[in-house]
């Protein structure tokens, strides 16, 4: 469903089931270069179990309307403003890699709006690989290609797809290659810049649950754990197998892991 | 640059989709050859058959055996995700019924398989889907054919039987440009020699009877979405992607998957009510064809090549087809798009017309007669009396099908034994039997 923010289209997918504020809504918050149908796998059926889903897709990405942000405390202004377009008071939020410094900062900077976080492939500074950056700044294909690759873990190289017939790599290498120009350099910098993990875990007080693969290259698992370690009311729960991807790499698990967090 | 290390083509032909049987740690890929998967729970039921969770139901719509030919072949071709179907010939209905219903329209290159002709030809209007033939070394024949409700390009990589060579990129241009877009029937190059979504191509296809199983013991076929088409920037000409459909609650296929809203749909409708589905023990055997791909199509194109040198100075032989040669029409494009080798397959004419190429056909020893291609042995037709008999005169004389037309599929033999016994059949033909 489309919601008009700051005189754009923000798009949104509720996982096949009409939006209704009267559940427990949840937040769905994608990581650089991507979507809302990286939640494909866990959406549709949080949605059709109780939640009120909004998989957003943040602004440029997708079918939303206006520039990327290049940092994360911008998305979390803008994702506050959001929750007020959707006439939303409070939400719990779920967000991967960048999505997840995005839920992680809203959450520090209004607690009170925030009923509970599930961050994935998450951890407190996100360094981005210097080639990576310069490859996504120059628009070239190498950081698709870099990403696609260290965002699974090597396993999955060889396929193995829950999803039958699916080839995981082609499908995170496409959606990224859908990305507007200037996109993925704006997502990226924003994980590599971001500062503010410690501040923002130290003031959350909702129900944290992080979810990690033993096998991220990109947000290492031990890094997830020593953010976990920083907020209050949170618990890490590692996939073994999985890569930064669990959504596709291991989408039961994840699925499993975040229908607990309520 | 970082090197991201992605895993190369040769390995990918052995392992891609195939994760170690975690049970019994069976190298193999096993063959499950089961109609059905028990459910852990109510729940768990319920959400697979609403496409909330990833895992298989029954075999018609998705088999454990099946998926791994289906991700190996996604995984070569550079796609997204693939359905793999009974036949060839499935997969390419597959396709269209995918993308449209009644009042569809289709435009095709004229230089296509007899089978993929009739159903375009003579077949689909029953059903409301029409198609235009044209010249597929044209590609303003392909622009001026497209009509408002032209919803797919279609041509193959090399032509059957005059081996015309498909400007794959140009064809794509024209195709996006106009919002549609291009599938391509890879049968005879194989990843092996090209992958067309590389190339601009959407959609792939193959009759997998043929290189891919590689031995000539298996029909089957596959379809594979490159996941680069915008379907939601065309959807008014494919509801079928971009509508909810009440076949699954209200599911609208492109806002859910993305990418892969094509391939998603023609797995959940296309088999589920079309039901043209790959047996598992088919797919063993392609996997173990798949296995060599690499190996077998370098040997395939080094033979070809032997049998065209000597078809070029034989007796008896009025004219050699092949892109490899420097007078093929095609002959820098092949050797731009497809580096390696662009196909095994080799026609020629024979002096002499039908009553020649019968005899030819009939003393062959090492080539086999029979309509098909790409087995690792070698093979021969004569395609006016057989493969594309259903055409009439005129539409073989447009299509370039003369009657002293041979068509040869070369195999693996040892070359010295095809060259000679095309020698000794061409000696009959040309004694008069
Ligand atoms: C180029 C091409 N496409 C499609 C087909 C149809 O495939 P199948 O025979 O597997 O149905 C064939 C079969 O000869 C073919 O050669």
């Amino acid at each position: 469903m489309d919601f008009s923010l700051d005189g754009y289209r923000v798009f949104a997918a509720t996982g096949g089931v009409p939006f209704d504020s009267a559940k427990p809504s949840l937040i769905l918050l994608h990581g650089a270069g991507m979507n809302h149908t990286v939640w494909a796998l866990q959406a549709r059926y949080l949605a059709h179990h109780g939640q009120n889903v909004l998989a957003v897709d943040l602004p440029g990405h997708g079918k939303s309307e206006g520039a990327a942000f290049s940092c994360v405390e911008e998305y979390a202004g803008w994702l506050l403003r959001f929750l007020d377009a959707a006439n939303l008071k409070q939400a719990a939020l779920a967000g991967h890699s960048l999505g997840a410094l995005i839920a992680l900062e809203t959450a520090g900077k209004a607690p009170e709006r925030i009923l509970r976080l599930i961050l994935l492939g998450v951890a407190a500074r996100m360094a981005v690989h210097p080639d990576m950056l310069a490859s996504a700044r120059e628009g070239t294909n190498e950081v698709i290609r870099c990403m696609t690759s260290w965002c699974h873990a090597r396993k999955h190289h060889f396929g193995g797809n829950r999803l039958p017939g699916m080839w995981m790599l082609g499908l995170a290498h496409h959606l990224i290659a859908r990305s507007k120009p200037g996109v993925i350099f704006a997502g990226l910098s924003a994980c590599n810049d971001y500062k503010g993990a410690l501040d923002a875990a130290g003031r959350i007080t909702c129900p944290t649950l992080l979810v990690l693969g033993d096998s991220d290259l990109m947000t290492p698992a031990k890094g997830g754990r020593e953010l976990a370690g920083l907020i209050k009311n949170a618990r890490a729960e590692t996939i073994p197998g999985s890569g930064h991807m669990m959504m596709s790499e291991a989408p039961d698990a994840t699925l499993d892991l975040m229908r607990g967090a309520f | 640059m970082a090197d991201p290390k992605h895993i190369r083509f040769d390995t990918l032909a052995l392992h891609a989709g195939q994760q170690p049987d975690s049970e019994h740690g069976s190298l193999a890929v096993p063959i499950y050859q089961t109609t059905s998967y028990v459910f852990k729970s109510t729940d768990h039921a319920a959400s697979l058959f609403n496409l909330e969770r990833a895992g298989h139901i029954y075999s018609r719509i998705s088999n454990p055996t099946v998926s791994v030919l289906e991700e190996r072949l996604s995984a070569l071709e550079g796609g997204v995700g693939a359905v793999a179907t009974a036949s060839g010939q499935a997969a390419l209905h597959l396709a269209i019924v995918t993308l449209m219903g009644s009042g569809g329209h289709i435009v095709a290159s004229r230089a296509l398989y007899g089978g993929s002709y009739n159903l375009l030809a003579l077949t689909l209007p029953r059903f409301g889907i029409t198609a235009s033939f044209v010249d597929p070394r044209d590609a303003n024949a392909f622009k001026s054919a497209i009509r408002p409700e032209t919803r797919l390009i279609f041509a193959e990589t090399v032509g059957n039987p005059n081996l015309e060579v498909l400007d794959i990129p140009q064809i794509a241009q024209v195709a996006h440009e106009a919002g549609l877009p291009l599938m391509i029937d890879a049968t005879f190059t194989t990843p092996y020699l090209g992958q067309p979504i590389a190339l601009g191509a959407d959609i792939v296809m193959h009759s997998a009877t043929k290189y891919l199983g590689g031995h000539g013991v298996a029909i089957g076929g596959i379809l594979i979405d490159g996941g680069s088409f915008d379907w939601e920037a065309q959807a008014a000409k494919f509801p079928t992607l971009t509508e909810p459909y009440a076949g699954y609650h209200g599911l609208d296929f492109a806002e859910e998957f993305g990418p892969a809203a094509f391939i998603m749909r023609a797995r959940a409708e296309g088999l589920r009510d079309f039901g043209a589905s790959m047996s598992p023990t088919t797919a063993f055997h392609l996997l173990q064809g798949i296995e060599t791909l690499p190996l077998r199509m370098a040997r395939h194109i080094h033979n070809a090549r032997q049998v065209v040198r000597f078809l070029e100075t034989a007796p008896g032989v009025a004219w050699v087809n092949s892109p490899d040669l420097p007078e093929h029409p095609d002959h820098d494009r092949a050797q731009e798009l497809y580096p390696k080798g662009s196909t095994a397959i080799v026609t020629f004419g024979i002096k002499g017309g039908r009553k020649a190429a019968a005899t030819f056909i009939e003393k062959l020893k090492v080539f086999s007669h029979l309509a098909n291609i790409g087995d690792a042995k070698s093979l021969a037709i004569h395609p006016a009396s057989t493969t594309h008999q259903q055409m009439n005169a005129q539409a073989l004389a447009a299509a370039g099908i003369g009657e002293d037309l041979i068509r040869l599929s070369v195999g693996l033999e040892d070359e010295r034994d095809l060259v000679e016994d095309l020698a000794q059949a061409l000696h009959a033909a040309a004694k008069g039997g």
